[in-house]
């Protein structure tokens, strides 16, 4: 069962690690399993559902499809770092408030992608909230309360 | 402020009722600090992984596990074999957690394995040969119910796990079954045969619902754990920890007083979670066997193939009304495809003839229904209970009989809109109802007669966008369900030297917000911020009874509950500082974090201060109480007469679309709800509810279709199987028709399941007033539109099958 390992070096929230990784894992099950990270979640694992999303250089992507390896000197950024974060707090914020969250288990990915939203577009309407968030699947909440907290987040700045 | 000063304030009544409380656990799950099932690892824990069947219907001939158990870090391998005290699981009792002898779906649990990683337990299930003897399939519940059709069923299960060959004496779990019938209700009230003499118009259709699954976010799993004297600890998403408590106890064979239940926040619920699965006593087995805790996790693959579906069916609908509008009769027959076995989708005819029989005036009802083996996979509880597929033939009826005679069919609603202090033909008592507010309510809002009318003119103009407008209204128990003995709930109360609250319930939370719910029901006696609360509501150790989270009944019932606790607590409060002002307990209240004379509001004494005064003297007394709520319904005679709820929620849904009628796209536009919920206690919580619930609706009329083909699941994953997204959302227009209902807490019914119920046949009535044409199966997928567009689809009849 051994599988070919890796060593891998990259920067995680801010602080700089090296982690030994199977070459054929994914960068979710890194997070989670040699990480110990569990904000990002495993909802589909085939990229579907955006619950795994992180940030990797600052582009937002499903962690699920991304290979562990690939993290190897780059910049990544979990829910866990992302609310450590002037913009992330304010979502985190605007998310309670709005009530966006409900079981909470699609919300840390729908923070990371509205995050990387409104970081290509600051003050982003509704339709291109509603476009941004697309990818990110949410079971309970219908969406508006998550479309109305990033709409306001954009418009506070 | 000095503490001389607060004294002398004034407190200005304050209320957290109707406000916009944010969810109390929010800012952990936005930050991704929740720990759920997933996230949770213990010290020596193994993985747990399920061979599921490589056939749909089939006898098992051998199964060969050694290389399986050869396999380095293979702690366990476990087969029926293995199990001999295996006893059946299911609301009928009609299957074995690990399959014996037979298979009779895709899902089939085969053989289990407890390794050191899911790698190892993966590997080690393709190492572990089946053979087997295919059995014909039965498909459809159609081909169920033909004579001659293979039994799917055919054999006892003794209570000792034996089958097969069952040993003298042993006493029956499941008797075996000489046809495929699961499980049969038949309703009646009134003469419909005398009503349809009597009737100016009688219509007929048969309407197709389809299979549809939850979807939680979060996927299924467990992990349990037995300490060294047999104690068993199941950390568990289960939606009824108590009944499960005892159910779990008999699969084991031991006492229950052994069992604790710790729930995790659960990643999303909808009812999927309110019956016990395989894959549960599964992994008991392997945590019993390898005495380490064993996790196991579904695939999001796995979570479509082994999760229970909504229920589907066939359902033909009779119904007559009189020339003015008058309703006479419905007579209903449905087939219900249960699935290889049955759960509680079986039974979700209970809450379908509450809605044949009751939503509006209809003195005369005649229902009966079968659910019916097949080789598919098994229904079970989904938000709405059956009612989605009920409302869905109901409500289109309304419009087809409102346009035979000739009325809009807004008045022709109103006609039969029943009002309050009204009992139904099948006993429910309507002690608050909002039911002609709702519609009046969504109707004007949206304007739906002008537009119904407008849109209905369009029709026959040329252009290939139709603008549709379509209406649909609904019934649900608000106030609990008595279909258990005891509908209760516990509520445990303490408070601290500093006045917070520790708020010890049985409820369970599933995202929908009840811990928030519960806390402002609690402030709101004792005169305190939500702040102060802290909820416990997650282990069975600790907290009090409760039936479940189902049935929308935890804001009625256990929040009755809470404020009878928070009530027992402000009286003991009360009586002492009375003693303490010299003054009668009548003339104080409290308010702001104070006791405060109740006239004036002038703040006497801090909260906090005087609880640690009663904590720190001679006969130091402990602010704690517990509660127990049971509200004032009764048990349903065996016709199923009588008023199963203490109270009842109603709403209403206008829907309005814009169909191509050259690529069958449908456009939703726009919702318009109207929904009688009491009173809004948490008013950010029930908009959340609302609209999740409308959404949820939206999935099952237009995109949401599980695909069954001879037993086989042909899309199980999130890109076939297709989920509203964001861009895909209405505008939303909800008002809430505050009834305050006489048992509700603060006048509140509950609402969880009601949004979902309209959405699919307000639909189907905006489409026919687009079009002019009436769609009778779901999803109002593009093909399926256009084809009926186009008169491609053929009338489907459904010949109301009846056992002898």
């Amino acid at each position: 069962m051994s599988a070919l390992k890796h060593e891998i070096e990259f920067t995680l929230n801010g602080v700089k690690r090296k982690v030994t990784v199977d070459v054929t894992m994914n960068a979710l099950d890194m997070l989670r399993d040699v990480v110990g990270l569990t904000g990002t979640k495993y909802g589909c694992g085939e990229g579907e559902c955006g619950a795994c999303t992180i940030q990797v250089d600052g582009v937002s992507l499903n962690s699920c499809l991304m290979f562990a390896v690939d993290c190897a000197g780059r910049t990544i950024t979990t829910v866990e770092g992302l609310t450590d974060q002037p913009r992330g707090e304010a979502l985190r914020d605007a998310f309670v408030e709005h009530g966006a969250v409900q079981c909470g288990f699609c919300t840390p990915g729908m923070m990371m992608q509205a995050d990387h939203l409104l970081h290509k577009h600051p003050h982003p309407d509704e339709g291109c909230v509603k476009r941004g968030l697309e990818g990110n699947l949410c079971r309970c909440t219908g969406y508006k309360k998550i479309v109305d907290a990033v709409v306001a987040c954009g418009a506070d700045k | 402020m000095t503490v001389a000063e607060k004294k002398h304030r004034v407190i200005e009544p304050d209320s957290l009722i109707g406000k916009r409380i944010p969810k109390m656990d929010a800012p952990d799950k936005a930050s991704g600090r929740t720990r759920y099932i997933h996230d949770i690892n213990l010290p020596g824990q193994l993985h747990g992984r399920i061979l599921r069947s490589a056939r749909i219907h089939a006898l098992i001939k051998s199964i060969d596990t050694s290389a399986a158990r050869a396999l380095p870090g293979v702690h366990v391998v476990i087969t029926a074999a293995d199990i001999p005290d295996q006893r059946p699981i299911g609301v009928a009792k009609d299957h074995f957690p690990l399959k014996v002898g037979r298979v009779r779906s895709e899902r089939d649990e085969i053989a289990a394995v407890a390794a050191e990683s899911e790698e190892i337990a993966e590997a080690a299930l393709k190492l572990i040969k089946v053979e087997y003897e295919d059995l014909p399939v039965i498909g459809n519940p159609e081909d169920s119910i033909k004579p001659g059709a293979v039994l799917i069923h055919p054999e006892p299960h003794g209570a000792d796990g034996s089958h097969l060959h069952l040993k003298q004496g042993t006493s029956i779990a499941h008797r075996g079954k000489a046809d495929n019938v699961a499980m049969r209700f038949d309703y009646s009230h009134g003469d419909v045969v005398q009503a349809e003499a009597e009737s100016d118009v009688v219509i007929e259709d048969s309407f197709k619902l389809h299979y549809v699954t939850h979807c939680c976010m979060g996927v299924s799993g467990m992990i349990a754990e037995f300490d060294s004297a047999g104690n068993v600890l199941m950390y568990s998403n289960t939606q009824v920890p108590f009944l499960h408590k005892r159910e779990f106890a008999e699969y084991l064979n031991i006492d229950p007083a052994r069992i604790r239940i710790i729930q995790p926040p659960i990643g999303g619920g909808f009812g999927s979670k309110l019956d016990i699965y395989p894959f549960e006593v599964i992994c008991l087995f392997l945590a019993r066997a390898a005495k380490r805790p064993v996790k196991m996790l579904f695939t999001r693959e796995e979570e479509f193939l082994a999760s229970p579906t909504r229920q589907p069916v066939l359902l033909t609908l009779r119904s007559g009304c009189k020339k003015d509008g008058t309703l006479t009769f419905r007579q209903v027959h449905t087939l219900h495809d249960n699935g290889a076995y049955t759960s509680w989708g079986a039974t979700t005819p209970f809450v379908m003839m509450q809605t044949f029989s009751s939503l509006y005036r209809v003195p005369n009802c005649d229902y009966h229904t079968a659910a019916v083996y097949t080789n598919n996979p098994y229904a079970g509880s989904f938000r709405g209970y059956g009612n989605l597929q009920a409302t869905f033939a109901i409500e289109q009826h309304m419009d087809m009989l409102a346009e035979a005679i000739g009325m809009d069919p807004l008045e022709f609603r109103m006609k039969n809109a029943q009002d309050a202090g009204e009992v139904t033909g099948q006993g429910m008592s309507f002690k608050s109802c909002g039911f002609k507010d709702c519609i009046k309510s969504a109707a004007s809002r949206s304007d739906f007669s002008r537009k119904f009318a407008e849109n209905h003119a369009n029709q026959k103009k040329p252009g290939n966008i139709k603008r549709g407008i379509g209406m649909a209204s609904m019934l649900h128990v608000g106030g609990g369900a008595k279909i258990y003995p005891s509908d209760g709930c516990g509520t445990i109360l303490k408070m601290d030297d500093f006045a917070n609250v520790t708020l010890i319930t049985g409820a369970s939370e599933i995202g929908q917000g009840s811990e928030t719910v519960l806390s402002q029901l609690v402030c709101e006696e004792l005169g305190l911020p939500i702040s102060a609360v802290t909820v416990v509501n997650n282990d069975t150790a600790i907290t009090p009874w409760d039936v479940g989270v189902h049935a929308s009944r935890t804001t009625f019932i256990a929040g009755n509950s809470a404020i009878g606790a928070a009530k027992k607590a402000k009286s003991k409060i009360l009586a002492v500082a009375a003693k303490k002002f010299d003054c009668t307990e009548a003339d104080l209240d409290l308010r702001g974090g104070f006791v405060i004379r109740a006239d004036s509001g002038e703040a006497l004494v801090e909260l906090s201060k005087l609880l640690r005064n009663l904590h720190f003297q001679d006969k130091a007394e402990l602010v704690m109480t517990t509660f127990y709520y049971e509200p004032p319904s009764v048990h349903q005679d065996k016709g199923f007469k009588g008023d199963v709820s203490a109270a009842y929620a109603w709403g209403n849904q206008v829907v309005e679309v814009e169909v191509d009628t050259d690529t069958g796209f449908i456009k939703l536009l726009k919702v318009t709800g109207a929904h009688d919920v009491g009173r809004v206690l948490n008013r950010l919580g029930i908009e959340g509810q609302i609209e999740g619930g409308v959404v949820m609706g939206q999935g099952y009329a237009f995109t949401e279709d599980l695909m069954i083909e001879d037993g086989k699941m042909k899309n199980p994953n999130f890109r076939d199987y297709k989920l509203v997204t964001a861009p895909e959302i209405p505008e939303m227009d909800i008002a809430f028709i505050e009834s305050m209902d006489g048992e509700g807490p603060q006048g509140a019914k509950g609402v969880g399941e009601a949004p979902a119920i309209c959405m699919a046949a307000a639909a189907a009535n905006a489409i026919a007033n687009a079009t002019g044409v009436r769609l009778f199966e779901l999803p109002f997928t593009p093909e399926k539109v256009y084809r009926a567009l186009h008169g491609q689809t053929p009338k489907r009849y459904w010949k109301p099958w009846k056992a002898e």
